[in-house]
């Protein structure tokens, strides 16, 4: 795995901000945000609803355009592009929703929407589209036979399955995957898991894949970013951020998680967060999170904390950052012992 | 609400018994729907017992049959297309021979419910106060005045910082966690026996979630409420219940304490869903995940129901089998003993 550094990141965002609706009711559902994802990583993206997750993997695949700050993929500039150009270039870059029944026709065969994107971007012979179809779903392992059913023919992890197989017949460099596996069951979750994980291999694929569920984005991803009210928290190694989080959210986050547990186990002491995220309307000022936050004292609603990198990697925006490292930090031997048994 | 306030006479069974008895039991109930194909067995010989102030975690997957328990036991499947057979005891009465008129003096005041979606439950047309006092009025012989009252109480209780101003609200002007709390007012106000919670916080954030069960959890702790939580999500189970039953395709197919069950799962189906679970310290790639999917309805192989998935099965295991009773334990499986044999016992910390 390449790490961001000598490469030019497969994608990058900088300082950028998405806002909705005009001058008295604007919402920045991302306000500032920056990162790059490197060629091969997969770079998770963790938040509750209404924090602005959705919004920026639109904006960072060019769906959506941004009202500050800069996108680049590769070193493209999506939003300079003419549109011939965007249209060639949006096969790179694909997006990966939640419902697959909304992404299908449900009047065309699975094999049909597999193939239209190529027919759309006019990409080979009709019997090359076909042939290439029917390869990607194969790779996703729906058979033929599969490929001649209707949507409402296919369970939701089939469908999800030829969602997959219509994103990568353009051959992709990077999937933006929102929430794709929040629908599905669990048996069937685990086995879309592995077929991300599996294809991410095979076709050298750099994902941005967002999620509410720290399980799942913690397992698949390389880095994480934990975001709050269109902010990024805390930035860092998967591993790491789950495990010895440098940001109070992220340590509510991990904490409100609920964990298989011996029995007697179960009672250990949670952070239950009061209050639910604020009015998108009426941010408060400050620290985005001061509202909820167990640590937050009156610095944290008068000045808001600049992200900064704590140590190498990991990028914190909290005023009380260095505190929450200090507990990580083997003083007199055997701390870190104490900071990881608390899984 | 305040535990002073005086109750009014009360319609149906009443409360207060001893704690080792048992409130709930529901014994080989069977379930079949009609549609336009006709009719189908959904809930094949179900039997479980809740006792005052357990709490018992339903969990499976989508379609396995755990919400049509919770209706089945609520009787709010519709007559015409619904067929239930068995017995489902409830304090003393067997529910399944009770008239509507009975039946709808039991639900909401000794046993209610709390619903996955609190947007399709509530009224988009009534404040949620009016539903609240709605709920009361049914059951108590209150006035108007009196019934309000004890519907902000209620909105008090489940932490709703101004449950006066609340009370006037439509549920649209709420946010999900918020509706989920009137959700749980409504649902205590008559201060049931027993409280079927089927998903409640699977719509929410994991942060309301956690306030939400750790509200709902308290609350029936303190009056001594019985909860039956039906949930696909096993870590909720392993915090907040006593004793948990997994269903698959209409059959329990293991019961038992939540501390034995998860620690050492005897079915190859509750094993396959513990390491289903996505987790940081697992290599990417490896999730064992279930093979294949729940089979139809209406062609459930004939004997045991997991046998098409079920990485251990052999011939045998496709005969008819019988839930068997260990100790405190249950189990649904021709090969168990020697499986458990064989597997190292699973331990909290190997997940």
């Amino acid at each position: 795995m390449t790490m961001a550094g000598v490469d030019v990141p497969a994608l990058s965002v900088q300082d950028m901000t998405v806002s909705f609706g005009r001058t008295r009711t604007i919402v920045r559902a991302v306000d500032g945000v920056s990162f790059s994802v490197a060629p091969g990583e997969i770079f998770g993206i963790i938040g509750e609803s209404g924090s602005g997750k959705s919004t920026l993997g639109r904006a960072a695949v060019g769906m959506i355009t941004p009202s500050a700050g800069a996108v680049r993929h590769g070193d493209v500039d999506p939003f300079a592009l003419s549109r011939a150009q965007m249209n060639a270039h949006r096969r790179k870059y694909q997006i990966i929703a939640q419902d697959p029944n909304a992404a299908f026709n449900p009047r065309m065969t699975i094999l049909e929407s597999v193939i239209e994107p190529m027919a759309i971007a006019r990409t080979g012979t009709r019997a090359e589209r076909r042939a290439r179809a029917l390869e990607m779903l194969d790779t996703v392992a729906l058979s033929p036979e599969m490929a001649m059913r209707y949507p409402h023919e296919l369970s939701g992890g089939q469908k999800q399955r030829a969602n997959i197989a219509r994103a990568l017949v353009l051959d992709p460099e990077v999937l933006v995957c929102d929430e794709v596996v929040a629908a599905l069951d669990v048996s069937i979750q685990a086995d879309m898991l592995n077929l991300f994980w599996r294809l991410k291999r095979d076709f050298n694929l750099t994902y941005l894949f967002i999620s509410h569920d720290l399980n799942v984005v913690s397992h698949i991803s390389d880095r994480v970013a934990v975001m709050y009210f269109g902010k990024i928290m805390e930035i860092g190694p998967a591993d790491d951020v789950m495990n010895r989080p440098l940001h109070p959210y992220s340590e509510a986050l991990r904490s409100a998680e609920p964990e298989i547990a011996a029995y007697e186990q179960r009672a250990r002491e949670r952070i239950i967060l009061q209050g639910e995220i604020p009015s998108a309307l009426n941010p408060p000022a400050g620290c985005r999170f001061h509202t909820r936050c167990p640590r937050a004292v009156d610095l944290c609603a008068s000045n808001e904390p600049d992200q900064r990198e704590l140590i190498p990697g990991r990028f914190v925006a909290c005023h009380f950052a260095e505190e929450m490292l200090a507990r990580f930090l083997p003083v007199g031997g055997g701390q870190e012992a104490e900071c990881v048994s608390q899984e | 609400m305040s535990a002073t306030a005086a109750k009014g006479p009360v319609a149906g069974p009443e409360t207060g018994m001893a704690t080792d008895k048992v409130l709930l039991s529901v014994e080989d109930l069977k379930l079949d729907l009609r549609d336009e194909n006709g009719w189908v067995r959904v809930l094949d010989g179900v039997s479980f017992d809740i006792r005052p102030k357990e709490t018992l975690g339903v969990v499976g997957e989508s379609g396995c049959g755990k919400s049509m328990t919770a209706l089945s036991i609520m009787q709010l499947l519709p007559p015409r297309s619904a067929r239930t057979e068995g017995r489902i005891n409830f304090a003393g009465r067997d529910l399944l021979s009770l008239s509507r008129r009975q039946m709808s003096r039991i639900r909401g005041r000794n046993i209610s419910m709390i619903f996955q979606e609190p947007m399709s439950a509530l009224d988009p047309v009534f404040t949620v106060g009016a539903q609240i006092r709605e709920t009361v009025q049914c059951h108590f012989d209150v006035s108007k005045r009196e019934a309000d009252e004890r519907a902000i109480d209620a909105l008090d209780s489940v932490g709703i910082a101004a449950p006066r101003q609340v009370a006037q609200l439509y549920p649209m002007s709420l946010s999900g966690g918020m509706r989920q709390r009137v959700m749980i007012a409504m649902a205590l106000v008559c201060e049931p026996d027993l409280i079927i919670a089927d998903e409640p916080t699977t719509a929410l954030d994991v942060t309301i979630q956690s306030q939400i069960m750790d509200l709902l959890l308290n609350l029936s702790q303190k009056r001594g409420t019985a909860i039956l939580f039906i949930t696909h999500n096993l870590a909720l189970v392993s915090q907040n219940c006593d004793r948990m039953i997994t269903m698959y395709g209409g059959q329990i197919i293991e019961g038992g304490p939540v501390s034995e069950v998860l620690a050492r799962p005897l079915h190859p189906y509750t094993t396959g869903l513990l390491h289903s679970i996505p987790d940081a310290g697992r290599a990417r790639g490896t999730l064992n995940a279930i093979p294949g999917r729940v089979p139809s309805l209406r062609a459930m192989p004939p004997g045991c129901r997991f046998e098409p998935r079920c990485p251990h099965a052999t011939a045998h295991c496709t005969q008819a089998v019988a839930l068997e009773r260990i100790a405190e334990r249950q189990i649904r499986c021709h090969r168990w003993q020697e499986l458990a044999g064989s597997a190292a016992p699973m331990t909290a910390g190997a997940l």
